[in-house]
């Protein structure tokens, strides 16, 4: 676990990034979470826009930041969809939140530290999509844990190629 | 007070941002629950995430549809030729087809109209394309590019050739969302097409249509056809909608059952998809002028058909009275192949045609109708009974007499009788003859050449 956490003061820095890049990324995966499943459905089982929610929530390492990031990403992804505005905002907003609470903590350029990153959080999001779509505006809904762990999984695998992909645009300081 | 706000400023904008969000959702709930539709507010975040995500998603759809129809339209070609004599062959057929449904259909327009039923049928459709998805698999919905400038208004049927896809929940200027009949807060009126069973459609976790809140019905299996209700007042009637996969019980609605669809619209890919935008009492035009034209064709191969059994008559000759007998075929969807015409003969007839006087010949309680034929003096000898038989009209398809004999010497069971020149001519009951105990022995001019399809379906199913 020590190996997790940051051990030196340059793990913790917050990094940063061109504006271009943070106002570009979180539109660019919401257009394309909308677009890909057309030509390939099964693709639909990704969630481009909570994983970039992850990494600007744990590379900023600012809870404001990460908190308003989630609740813009979240309100665009429910402005596709037919639900009521706020599902994904509420979700997306507290999965901000955490992550850039944890990357204050752990080292999260560590490709151990981002599979169980994005794995528990992907959880996390279904957990609290499952609360507020049940519970908070009680519609019926059919769930499947099973399917949710797979879903995990496999955005760990696609948050890894992202996350390499992303590391690229940050600034050098 | 500073410090204070210092050190929790995270978690107070957190909470702030919460409770708005649980707000606005509050008041969604509320408004829809109201309305039935969304506010102002949420229809114009909406209308401006889609107004955003719209543009590029349309120039992606149109580059890729483009490439495709370039490909597709100018480079290959190849065996197109022979696809379009097929498809020329096949449209003849389905004409003929057509034809010979049409008096079905019309009858069954004419109990309609005495039960006073009014059938809705597609009368204008607007052609879109699909530019986009909601990007979860918990929300089934799609994005066209079409909106309320070309005529769209919410709750109307979205459709494909091959079955429904579902219907517009918002309509934009020049984009709407179209809720698919597999999203779980769907809804449409089916009817299983054999058991007649009504039930309301919507999507399960796993994204398939299925039919909820079904009593366990052992009728109920695979591969029916489940096609639209017309209840629910969105979609017309007798749409096609899917076929049953499998049946499986609801846990949580003891003891009901849920029926799975296998949709018949291919809803993972869809590319264009038509609008309903009018439904009428009346055919459209162009299906009218269609139908017109397949029964003028039918008539014309029915008159050649007529022909051709006259001359088969005047040649008995030509007939193979040892043509082999067609089999009752069935594809793997069990669909009936075989053809609409009538089926050769069963087995050679024993009475010789060129022995057989005509009727106009014939005198009441003769025996010398058939004399020339030893087996007939034999019969005829055993208790034949000549019957004087009033002016019958021509026998109809559903009480033609099965073994109707004609002319060459076979055995039609599928052929209807004509009225013969002489109404008042005799005919013969033999008992234990091919024709049966009772049943009047026809002669040469009572045997008709017009087929009807409805006779040899009827026949098919005696055959069966």
């Amino acid at each position: 676990m020590p190996v997790l956490m940051a051990s030196s003061r340059r793990e913790l820095d917050s990094q940063q990034f061109p504006w271009p890049i943070l106002l570009a990324a979180p539109l660019l995966a919401v257009f394309l979470q909308a677009y890909l499943p057309l030509r390939y459905p099964r693709l639909d089982v990704f969630d481009l826009p909570l994983l970039v929610v992850i990494y600007f929530s744990v590379s900023r390492r600012s809870p404001i930041a990460g908190t308003l990031t989630g609740a813009v990403v979240g309100l665009l992804q429910d402005g596709v969809t037919h639900q009521p505005v706020g599902i994904h905002g509420i979700a997306n907003t507290i999965i901000g939140f955490l992550a850039a609470s944890i990357g204050l903590r752990i080292d999260v350029d560590n490709p151990v530290t981002r599979i169980l990153m994005i794995f528990i959080f992907t959880l996390v999001d279904s957990f609290l999509y499952l609360v507020i779509v049940r519970h908070l505006i009680a519609e019926p809904l059919a769930w499947s844990w099973m399917h949710q762990i797979v879903r995990a999984a496999v955005n760990v695998a696609l948050g890894l190629v992202l996350f390499a992909a992303l590391d690229r645009t940050r600034l050098r300081g | 007070m500073e410090t204070f706000l210092e050190r929790y400023k995270n978690i107070m904008v957190l909470s702030a941002v919460l409770l708005a969000q649980f707000l606005g959702l509050a008041m969604q709930v509320r408004t829809s629950a109201a309305r039935g539709s969304d506010g102002k507010g949420v229809r114009l975040l909406r209308y401006w995430v889609v107004a955003m995500m719209s543009p590029p998603e349309k120039v992606m759809s149109h580059t890729g549809h483009g490439a495709r129809g370039f490909w597709g339209n100018y480079i290959d070609l190849r065996h197109t030729r022979d696809e379009n004599q097929a498809l020329r062959a096949q449209l003849n057929q389905l004409r003929l087809e057509q034809a010979a449904l049409l008096e079905d259909a019309k009858q069954g327009h004419r109990l309609q109209e005495l039960l006073d039923f009014r059938q809705k049928y597609i009368y204008a459709t607007v052609p879109a394309q699909v530019v986009g998805t909601s990007g979860s698999d918990q929300s089934r919905i799609l994005t066209i590019d079409k909106g309320s400038k070309e005529g769209l208004k919410r709750d109307q049927p979205v459709i494909t050739p091959d079955g429904i896809v579902g219907k517009l929940v918002e309509v934009f200027p020049h984009t709407s969302q179209v809720l698919e009949i597999n999203d779980q807060t769907s809804g449409a009126g089916v009817l299983l097409e054999k058991t007649r069973m009504r039930g309301v459609l919507r999507g399960n976790a796993y994204g398939q249509p299925q039919i909820i809140n079904v009593l366990p019905d052992d009728r109920v299996k695979p591969g029916e056809k489940v096609v639209t209700s017309g209840g629910d007042q969105i979609f017309p009637r007798g749409l096609a909608v899917g076929t049953v996969e499998k049946v499986v019980s609801d846990p949580d609605r003891e003891p009901y059952v849920d029926v799975v669809l296998k949709p018949a619209a291919n809803l993972q890919h869809l590319d264009e998809v038509l609008v309903v935008t009018q439904t009428s009492d009346q055919l459209p035009a162009a299906v009218q002028r269609d139908l017109a034209k397949s029964e003028a064709a039918g008539a014309e191969e029915m008159e050649m058909q007529r022909a051709s059994d006259i001359l088969a008559e005047k040649l008995p000759g030509l007939q193979d009275p040892n043509a082999p007998k067609v089999e009752a075929t069935t594809n793997a969807d069990g669909v009936d192949l075989r053809p609409l015409k009538p089926l050769p003969a069963a087995h050679p007839d024993r009475f010789s045609p060129s022995e057989v006087r005509p009727a106009s010949q014939m005198t009441p309680g003769k025996a010398s109708v058939i004399t020339s034929s030893a087996r007939t003096n034999e019969l005829l000898n055993e208790g034949a009974q000549p019957v004087k038989r009033a002016k019958k009209p021509a026998v109809t398809p559903d009480k033609a007499p099965d073994g109707a004999i004609s002319t060459d010497g076979t055995t039609r069971p599928d052929a209807t009788t004509k009225p013969a020149p002489h109404q008042n001519q005799e005919s013969f009951i033999i008992p234990g003859t091919a024709t049966g105990p009772d049943r009047p022995l026809l002669g040469p001019e009572k045997t008709s050449a017009a087929i009807t399809p409805a006779a040899g379906a009827a026949t098919r199913e005696q055959h069966q």
